[in-house]
């Protein structure tokens, strides 16, 4: 599945890195809690967020995340944009809840980066 | 023989300026990547050095953030001039914390900020003075080339 694959599952509006939309993706991390995605996501997946800030930018550039999707139909903020412009990763935005844009990239073969906490597979 | 590694950097943190918070970390992967540090030991240095920034931007008044880099291990010093640790057992448990609701609202403070860098880091010590400040000191090994030394520098 590439990205563009995603925006259509989505419905979603390409905010940043439209340039980048034929790159691969296969697993994704949901959480509004940084830390939590610091904790656990894997490089080179999707991060699904609820959260708009720069910081969401941040801990995408750090963990080498592919792309940021925007849940709940957030739009980032000015300073956001900018910072993910810079650093090259693309945000996209989705009506979707956070549960209902889980579940229907889930139901198309994405997976999570890890599966349940403990074993860590 | 390659030459051995050996490159230290100290950056300033600034506290309370949000919105540059994971300024000083990204910088700090960027020189751990031309270094040829392996994209492994890159990926957990950075993770501890961002929470580590992210402390210092959400307690302390100012900070700063000592990379250093050998053959054999990556070091990150992070010391703050800030209120200090009260009880540093209780803060290093996880969801414990005191963080502010601007701190919370960035998606930070929920109390994993400790336990992730002694998750990334293979050593770590906090020393704590209230009302001075705190110092973590966090160490990565680079164990493939300490059970393989033949190996170049900082390659797996």
């Amino acid at each position: 599945m590439t990205l563009n694959d995603v925006k259509e599952i989505l419905e979603a509006d390409v905010l940043v890195g439209r340039d980048q939309l034929g790159k691969p993706v296969k697993t994704a991390f949901a959480a509004d809690l940084m830390s939590d995605v610091l904790a656990f996501a894997k490089p080179d997946s999707m991060l699904l967020t609820g959260l708009t800030n720069p910081q969401v930018v941040r801990t995408a550039d750090i963990l080498d995340i592919t792309a940021i999707i925007m849940v709940r139909g957030k739009k980032p903020t000015e300073e956001t944009i900018k910072l993910a412009e810079e650093l090259k990763i693309p945000i996209l935005s989705t009506k979707y809840i956070l549960f209902e844009t889980s579940g229907r990239l889930h139901a198309r073969g994405i997976t999570g980066c890890i599966v349940k906490v403990g074993g860590e597979t | 023989m390659a030459e051995a590694l050996n490159f230290e950097k100290a950056f300033d943190v600034e506290g309370g300026n949000f919105q540059n918070a994971g300024n000083v970390s990204g910088q700090i992967k960027g020189i751990l990547k031309e270094l040829g540090v392996s994209t492994d030991i890159v990926r957990r240095v950075a993770i501890i050095c961002y929470e580590s920034e992210i402390n210092i931007v959400s307690y302390a008044k100012r900070g700063t953030i000592t990379l250093s880099v050998t053959d054999e291990a990556v070091k990150i010093e992070s010391k703050d001039e800030g209120p200090g640790i009260a009880d540093i057992e209780m803060a290093m448990q996880e969801g414990y914390s005191t963080a502010s609701a601007a701190v919370r609202e960035m998606g930070f403070g929920a109390g994993m900020g400790l336990a992730n860098m002694k998750k990334y880091s293979d050593h770590l010590i906090i020393t704590s003075e209230l009302g001075v400040g705190t110092c973590v000191k966090m160490t990565v090994m680079n164990f493939q080339k300490m059970l393989h030394p033949d190996l170049p520098p900082f390659t797996l």
